[in-house]
């Protein structure tokens, strides 16, 4: 999936993480950048969860900026997804279980 | 056949606002019988389609530890319910509430969708329920109706704010305001043998109010009641368990009208009351009540 327009997902309160994507030239892959309470502990972890989130929406490029605040992997993976759905202006017919999960 | 969930013990159910993760985490540390994730008036009308990823991942990777999980989908008259459906029966909901519902044909509506949303994320068909909630005078009306419409609906709750607002008044914490749709919400439910929720108690400060209004509504027959916070949660599981004393007394009308039944006695007394046929019944439901809420140790 392209990133289309730059788009914002989640919030700053404990427990969630904001994420912000913008659209990258193509061939550029994912630029990552990364602000966390816990990012000594667990900014790899995040990475990881993030990258495999774009991987499973077949995202190649685009620039990613999250400000985690204690999130949980499945808010991480809510508010990257939301993100990336919100550039691309989809709210339904979301593939649920596809590459959402 | 019917669904065994359907007459599950649902005392507490607390409401949980879906656009905060910090809310949905983690609630089953408070032993409600149910939560309900809510999808509708909490969030924000900017937020509904980040509620419904935050819900998705939150069903299919948070272990609520056997607490039912209801989801609050958003009004038909809105754009997202649909969509909410969808994402309901994908994570893996156990009950849909459905919001103003005020004639069967609601129900049927979001039955349909439930039906195609089934067959499309692989769930076993009419594994999901449904719940109608009550918030205006036409659903008052309706509410038997409602309450036969649908073999998934385990039953009805009644929501005071919408509801009072369309009956031109306010709550008032007496309850008069809502004595009417209360009667008429548990007669309904009682006919077509589904279960009855009462609305929220918004006041946090007043526990004493909150406890006589639980009280109350234990007393018209309601099954549970809509809860906002965790410190609600001990108050009605408390009116609501029956006591070591109610235990006792109707394991002795049970066991005094199954021996007296045999040997041909209709009328006699347990414990000084007069007793007969007709109390059979509550009898046995103290006992089913003790059952599920995990404090019966005899062998009835």
């Amino acid at each position: 999936m392209k990133i289309r327009k730059p788009a914002m997902a989640g919030t700053l309160e404990s427990s969630d993480c904001m994420v912000t994507v913008e659209p990258a030239v193509k061939g550029s892959g994912i630029d990552f950048e990364l602000e966390s309470v816990v990012i000594h502990q667990f900014g790899q972890a995040i990475k990881r969860v993030v990258l495999e989130t774009l991987d499973r929406l077949d995202v190649e490029d685009a620039s990613i900026r999250i400000v985690d605040k204690g999130a949980l992997d499945c808010t991480i993976k809510a508010r990257v997804e939301c993100a990336v759905y919100r550039s691309n202006s989809q709210t339904s017919q979301l593939p649920w279980g596809g590459a959402i999960q | 056949m019917s669904n065994p969930n359907k007459k599950r013990l649902r005392r507490s159910m607390m409401f949980l606002n879906c656009q905060k993760p910090g809310l949905i985490k983690d609630p089953y540390i408070y032993k409600p019988d149910s939560i309900m994730l809510d999808l509708e008036d909490a969030v924000a009308e900017s937020e509904k389609d980040a509620a419904r990823y935050s819900l998705f991942h939150a069903l299919k990777e948070i272990d609520y530890r056997g607490v039912e999980r209801v989801v609050r989908i958003n009004g038909l008259d809105t754009p997202h319910w649909q969509e909410d459906v969808r994402v309901c029966m994908a994570g893996g909901a156990d009950v849909i509430r459905i919001p103003k519902v005020e004639t069967p044909h609601d129900i049927h509506t979001v039955e349909r969708a439930l039906a195609l949303a089934e067959t499309e994320f692989g769930i076993e068909p009419g594994r999901t329920l449904l719940m109608a909630a009550i918030e205006s005078c036409t659903g008052v009306m309706n509410v038997y109706d409602i309450c036969r419409s649908s073999d998934r609906l385990i039953g009805i709750a009644l929501s005071g704010g919408d509801y009072t607002k369309d009956l031109q008044t306010t709550i008032s914490g007496t309850g008069v305001e809502l004595n009417g749709a209360r009667q008429q919400l548990i007669i309904a439910a009682r006919a077509a043998k589904v279960q009855c929720f009462d609305t929220v108690y918004t006041n946090l400060d007043d526990m004493d109010g909150f406890r006589k209004e639980v009280e109350m509504i234990k007393m018209m027959g309601f099954d549970g009641k809509s809860i906002i916070n965790p410190r609600q949660i001990p108050v009605v599981h408390e009116v609501f368990t029956p006591t070591r004393k109610e235990i006792i007394f109707s394991e002795k009308v049970v066991r005094e009208i199954d021996e007296k039944k045999a040997l041909g006695i209709g009328v006699f007394t347990v414990d000084g009351k007069m007793i007969d046929i007709a109390f059979y019944d509550g009898a046995k439901r103290v006992i089913e009540l003790a059952k599920a809420s995990g404090v019966y140790k005899g062998d009835l």
